[in-house]
């Protein structure tokens, strides 16, 4: 890790949320996840195609004054495998998570089928399983491997 | 068996299959004498599509069973005309039976109701998606006809839309079978399906035409290509007629060889077939009632007042 790479990870932010290595071109994907359009009025911090050891390039998403739920790591897994998240509080990383993927991811997909029941208007949350490519939906077993980041019910 | 519901017929292993099959023989020798098995079980039967077989033959069954049926009717004289959720109808209708059939046009609906409800319900269609009854049935016909095992089977038609195709696809997993699927290149299994087999280690291969195939299977399953599945009638008509048989197909075939059909057939069979003793598609619709009945047999102590 590069002392700028870190300097970019940590700093400036009080309390809130640094995600790193997040694949290039994606960060605005992860701000999509976390349902932060600009308009919560968050400080968000942005670096894209930043030059990074392992990766070649990568993406950095600072969001500050917001700590993210499991669920929302969950989903990220999806699209940023290889993502750290650092929960920083008082300046301070108070957490750190490598992330997971989920058996199932809950609420954040939509499903691409329109003859799936969950795009029937009944009151049901989408649940999609993990599989070891893409996603497939536990109603209709629709399986979505390409462009997921299309359907983020978010 | 020890489930809840049938949903998919994924969820059956081959012990599942052959408890259901055997108790449907049982039934299938004198249907008329096991009105003692469900006295006063009432089973609701909740089509939101049309259908003529899976409603009669569950309707047959639950009576055979000395039960009863209430009927949602159609769908344009019920509540959802007024735009009731399937989740809300499932928790009335629970309320009212022990048991409940459900045919829907969205797939995935009935394992959707099935978490709105406790008593066993059953997947009578789901849009594309499955038909587990229709499998038993189905394999009940396989196995009177030509065994289960070390069985060679051409699946022939839509088999990106049927859902028939689909669940049998998945049963079949559970014996030694050789998959033929024989259909245009736009009415190829599914990804979905195609997944399971695979995660199966199933034995498939994917055919354009018949011909290269037919000699060598035991049981040719025949689907019907709905015209609304193309975007022409020219084009249509030039597709389906490549996937229709008839006494001429049947020349190069075993002599052995069972054609089956979910059914309704439109022209994808020629009546000249019927006669035959090839045709084994009346079979396999009379089939239904012991099977259904077999089935709910096995739901219904499972939910209730078990053996």
């Amino acid at each position: 890790m590069t002392g700028t790479d870190t300097e970019l990870r940590i700093s400036k932010i009080r309390d809130g949320t640094v995600i790193d290595h997040v694949p290039a071109g994606e960060a605005l994907h992860v701000l999509a996840i976390l349902g932060i359009d600009g308009s919560g009025g968050e400080g968000v911090s942005l670096g894209m195609n930043v030059p990074s050891e392992t990766m070649g390039h990568k993406d950095i998403v600072k969001v500050e004054g917001r700590e993210m739920s499991q669920a929302e790591l969950d989903v990220l897994s999806l699209i940023a495998p290889d993502a750290t998240v650092n929960i920083v509080r008082e300046y301070e990383v108070a957490e750190k998570t490598e992330i997971e993927p989920p058996e199932q991811v809950a609420g954040l997909l939509s499903c691409p089928n329109r003859h799936c029941i969950t795009n029937a208007g009944e009151p049901v949350e989408t649940r999609f399983d993990v599989l070891d490519e893409g996603v497939r939906c536990a109603y209709c077993e629709t399986i979505v491997r390409e462009e997921i980041t299309d359907h983020l019910a978010v | 068996m020890r489930h809840d519901h049938l949903l998919t017929a994924k969820q059956l292993s081959r012990a599942d299959i052959e408890a259901v099959l055997a108790r449907a023989r049982e039934f299938a020798d004198d249907p008329a004498a096991h009105a003692d098995r469900h006295p006063g079980a009432l089973l609701a039967l909740c089509f939101f599509e049309p259908s003529t077989r899976t409603k009669m033959s569950f309707e047959t069954a639950a009576k055979r069973l000395g039960g009863d049926v209430i009927d949602m009717g159609a769908v344009e004289d019920s509540s959802v005309k007024k735009g009731e959720s399937l989740a809300d109808t499932a928790r009335v209708v629970e309320g009212y039976a022990d048991g409940i059939v459900l045919r829907h046009p969205s797939q995935g609906a009935a394992r959707m109701a099935s978490e709105f409800v406790d008593v066993p319900l059953v997947n009578a269609g789901d849009g594309a998606g499955h038909h587990p009854s229709q499998t038993l049935l189905d394999l009940y016909t396989i196995d009177e006809n030509a065994g289960l095992d070390d069985l060679t089977i051409g699946v022939m038609g839509d088999l990106k839309y049927g859902r028939t195709v689909h669940s049998l696809a998945h049963a079949l997993t559970n014996f030694d079978v050789r998959q033929h699927f024989i259909s245009p290149e736009s009415l190829r299994l599914p990804r979905s399906v195609r997944y399971d087999l695979h995660e199966a280690g199933a034995n498939v291969r994917e055919h354009d035409d018949l011909d290269a195939v037919l000699p060598e299977l035991d049981v040719l399953y025949v689907t019907r290509i709905q015209r609304e599945r193309f975007p022409d009638e020219e084009e249509y008509e030039k597709v389906a007629g490549e996937y229709r048989i008839d006494a001429e197909t049947l020349g190069a075939a075993s002599d052995d060889l069972a054609v089956m059909h979910p059914l309704p057939r439109i022209d994808e069979i020629d009546p000249e077939i019927d006669a035959s003793p090839n045709a084994t598609y009346f079979e396999q619709a009379h089939n239904g009632v012991p099977v259904r009945m077999a089935l709910l047999d096995l739901l219904l102590r499972e939910g209730g007042d078990a053996e």
